[in-house]
């Protein structure tokens, strides 16, 4: 197996005296797609938040290829520039155009040319199927454009590994699809993602690894064919099976 | 998790970001001591030190001067609480007039416009002076001619106009899909005011409010040139005795002094109110 780009061992998390991650282990492998799954306030969001160093851990550490992020020492710029994030709310800044939401980071932060970051910010939309949108404001485009977007902007500065915070949820039904078909666009590029998601028929279908989280802690990991096909623990037969039930309303 | 022990990791940790906490504080120290220092020395072996140290920084001038300053300070403190309770109060309801849509209350909306606009670009001064001397000229009956109250009114007039439009800026700060929610509930236009936009709306504005209030504050001291002794006005009677500045001086930092709690008062209490609603995170 090749090295894990992300790593977790015991990390914990607390809010006040709410326990949000107790004892969390991860492995990423480079090139494959781990997925989170589990109930709203499980902790899979301050997971992510975690190895994106937007939350410190109370205890444990991540490390990013073979840096431990988590040490205090480590500048957090730096990690973050390594890692791409989608979020939930698309979080694109109003006041800029497509092209300039893009560009921002590779221009100001990784000193790219300006000709050279729209040159690439373009290619990317265009292979997303958002060519003719580079200008205009993000306001005026639909959930799912705004979303693509924002991966966009997450792509441009080629991060070594994609967090993907529930990036559907927020997302009319018919346009989750065109979403979820530019992460499986990236899956085949072999790009390396952790996606924290509520859609299981798409964690099924892109997941090397499922992770099940319930109350800060992992229950169960394994294939998606083993977590979808055969959980052994209660919890996750129990929490498939509520999300079946609701699927089939 | 009652169980929980913390990791050798976790406590190397925590020891490292102590003995930063403790460097950085350090560093501060230093640098900060520095700076006065050297301020201090530049300041003291200039050529006219000695003659300024005795017009300007007097001890036995400000033990002299200190409480008929402090009495009059009691002036501009009333008047900077009584004012500013009017000038919060006067302005929300100018606001809330300039925000009101549909063509009814185009009269309304259009008497507060104008005050707005008379009142913000008229120099405070010529406001107090037309209350002091020319209200009394009037010589209405019942109308008080006393000037700490006609510059108190000066006052309000000016400001209330000010603090108006801080709070139209907060009011429409609140993303309108708020106001859409909450008339869905079937929420009238007042209720939804009073209950889901101006709440949000006067935690943002806290911080310029507090600028206009502390503005407000020096500004009290205006209703001398009419009379009234408020702290510089104190401060002017004892140098006209003297000849010695001092006690200028003093004036100035206890006006300092007097804003300083308030200030920090409001940073906490904007603090809190963030801390309650935000995701938090170290970014």
């Amino acid at each position: 197996m090749s090295t894990a780009v992300l790593r977790a061992e015991s990390v914990r998390k607390v809010f006040g005296s709410h326990v949000v991650l107790d004892d969390v282990d991860l492995e990423v492998p480079a090139h494959t797609v781990t997925v989170l799954i589990g109930a709203s306030g499980s902790g899979k969001s301050t997971l992510l938040r975690c190895a994106n160093l937007l939350e410190t851990v109370d205890d444990g550490a991540i490390w990013l290829e073979d840096r431990e992020i988590t040490d205090p020492r480590e500048n957090a710029d730096r990690v973050r520039q390594r890692i791409g994030v989608v979020f939930q709310a698309y979080n694109l800044f109003p006041h800029l155009s497509v092209l300039e939401n893009i560009t921002l980071a590779p221009r100001r932060v990784h000193g790219v040319a300006r000709r050279e970051a729209e040159d690439r910010a373009r290619a990317l939309l265009d292979r997303l199927g958002l060519a003719g949108k580079a200008d205009d404001y993000p306001d005026r485009l639909s959930g799912g454009q705004q979303q693509r977007v924002a991966i966009v902007r997450a792509l441009a500065t080629d991060p070594k590994l994609l967090l993907l915070d529930e990036i559907t949820a927020a997302l009319d039904p018919e346009l989750v699809g065109e979403v979820l078909e530019v992460v499986r666009s990236l899956k085949e590029d072999g790009m390396t993602m952790v996606i924290a998601t509520h859609e299981m028929g798409f964690a099924r279908e892109v997941a090397d690894q499922v992770c099940f989280l319930a109350d800060g802690r992992v229950h169960e990991r394994g294939t998606a064919a083993e977590i979808f096909g055969a959980p052994q623990e209660p919890r996750t037969q129990q929490f498939l099976r509520r999300i079946t039930e609701a699927h089939r309303l | 998790m009652s169980s929980y022990v913390k990791s050798e990791r976790q406590l190397a940790r925590e020891r490292y970001r102590r003995s930063r906490a403790i460097r950085s504080a350090g560093i501060a120290g230093t640098s900060s001591l520095i700076v006065v220092v050297a301020l201090v020395v530049g300041i003291v072996s200039s050529p006219g030190w000695q003659r300024v140290h005795e017009t300007f920084f007097s001890w036995k001038y400000a033990k002299e001067a200190f409480p008929s300053i402090l009495e009059g300070l009691w002036l501009n403190v009333r008047l900077l609480f009584f004012c500013g309770l009017v000038i919060l109060a006067f302005g929300l309801v100018l606001a809330l007039m300039r925000s009101l849509r549909g063509p009814v209350f185009f009269p309304l909306r259009a008497l507060a416009t104008i005050y707005t606009d008379l009142f913000r670009g008229l120099p405070v001064i010529i406001t107090l002076l037309l209350m002091v001397y020319g209200v009394p000229a009037l010589r209405l009956s019942g109308v008080t001619n006393d000037p700490i109250y006609l510059g108190g009114a000066a006052l309000v007039l000016t400001y209330s106009a000010y603090v108006a439009e801080v709070f139209r800026a907060g009011i429409e700060s609140v993303h309108p899909s708020q106001r859409a929610a909450a008339r869905s509930l079937g929420l009238s236009w007042r209720l939804t005011m009073r209950y889901v936009v101006l709440p949000q709306a006067v935690r943002r504005v806290v911080p310029p409010l507090l600028n206009d209030m502390v503005s407000l504050q020096k500004d009290t001291g205006l209703v001398s040139i009419a009379g009234a002794v408020d702290a510089v006005y104190a401060a002017q009677i004892y140098t006209g005795q003297t000849f010695n500045y001092t006690s200028y001086v003093v004036a100035g930092l206890v006006f300092v002094v007097l804003t300083i709690p308030m200030t920090r008062l409001t940073d906490w209490v904007t603090a809190r109110m963030n801390r309650r609603q935000s995701q938090g995170g170290v970014v």
